[in-house]
């Protein structure tokens, strides 16, 4: 499977997508205004990464900010990798925030309630 | 810091992002205040711009169905956000309801109910599922205020208004 890479924009994040090494990162901000068309090539990226997976999969979320729009798409992301948790694959979700971020961390604190895979916490 | 009274599209609240943002950079030291100033503003442009990008042509003049009015503005202790819209009185009540729901919350149940909406399958694929005005509010920190102002025809002007304290 080829590396998904988008370079982040003023309104996009960071994408890289490794299926060989089974490491997802996500950084930046994620501002959209259609997020659904910028998010469409990630799902279609997953949706083939699923049905192969890796032993382990580690995804870093290094947000520094989100819209609403967003909000949905990231927890779909989230969703199609917690599944692989489901079947019996070693997932890791780990959330970075910044410190001072409140905001940012009850994001994390929630995206982690709606999912079953183990999540953690980290502060930048 | 910003007045704008015409068409809205993607475009304009994109450049008009990046204006204010800029700006913000020049004038506001804080950076949670900073933040959560853009933030809102974001999900302010956005709803306006994606209300009428995605509205369908039911205004009987379909150019005036896309103006809208913006307005950002600060003084000593906060920044404020003012858009306004048509929007069609059919709409009204739902919008109202809304509305209400939300500024009748406080802090602890208005994230039970983002995270209520986020989750939800039903979510709708293009408005946002009405996380917005969720956001706004938890981001502010403030109750919004908003009126409706009739019209000649079917439909009303929006005038919504937030106002974002700044962290001393």
């Amino acid at each position: 499977m080829d590396v998904l890479k988008f370079e982040p924009t003023n309104l996009t994040p960071y994408i890289m997508f490794d299926a060989e090494k089974g490491k997802i990162e996500l950084s930046g901000r994620s501002i959209p205004e259609n997020s659904l068309d910028f998010y469409q090539p990630v799902y279609d990226w997953l949706d083939e990464y699923v049905n192969n997976p890796n032993e382990k999969t580690v995804v870093d979320v290094k947000l520094d900010y989100f819209n609403t729009s967003s909000s949905k798409c990231i927890l779909d992301i989230l969703k199609k990798i917690d599944k692989l948790d489901d079947k019996g694959y070693d997932v890791l979700i780990k959330w970075y925030y910044d410190e001072n971020d409140e905001d940012m961390m009850e994001a994390g604190e929630d995206y982690g309630d709606l999912l079953e895979a183990p999540f953690e916490l980290i502060t930048l | 810091m910003l007045s704008y009274k015409g068409e809205v599209s993607f475009d304009l609240v994109k450049s008009m992002l990046d204006n204010v943002e800029a700006r913000l950079e020049k004038i506001e030291k804080n950076l949670k205040t900073k933040k959560k100033v853009f933030n809102v503003l974001v999900e302010c442009f956005q709803n306006l711009s994606h209300h009428i990008e995605t509205s369908d042509p039911v205004f009987d003049d379909v150019d005036e169905g896309k103006m809208a009015f913006m307005i950002v503005s600060h003084d000593d202790d906060s920044y404020y956000v003012t858009t306004g819209n048509f929007i069609l009185n059919s709409a009204i009540p739902k919008l109202k309801a809304w509305l209400n729901e939300i500024n009748s919350r406080d802090e602890k149940s208005l994230r039970a109910l983002y995270k209520e909406v986020l989750n939800n399958e039903t979510f709708s694929e293009k408005g946002g599922g009405g996380l917005g005005f969720i956001d706004i509010t938890r981001k502010a920190g403030t109750k919004m205020e908003y009126a409706f102002h009739k019209m000649e025809k079917s439909y009303s002007v929006f005038e919504f208004k937030i106002r974002i304290p700044k962290e001393k």
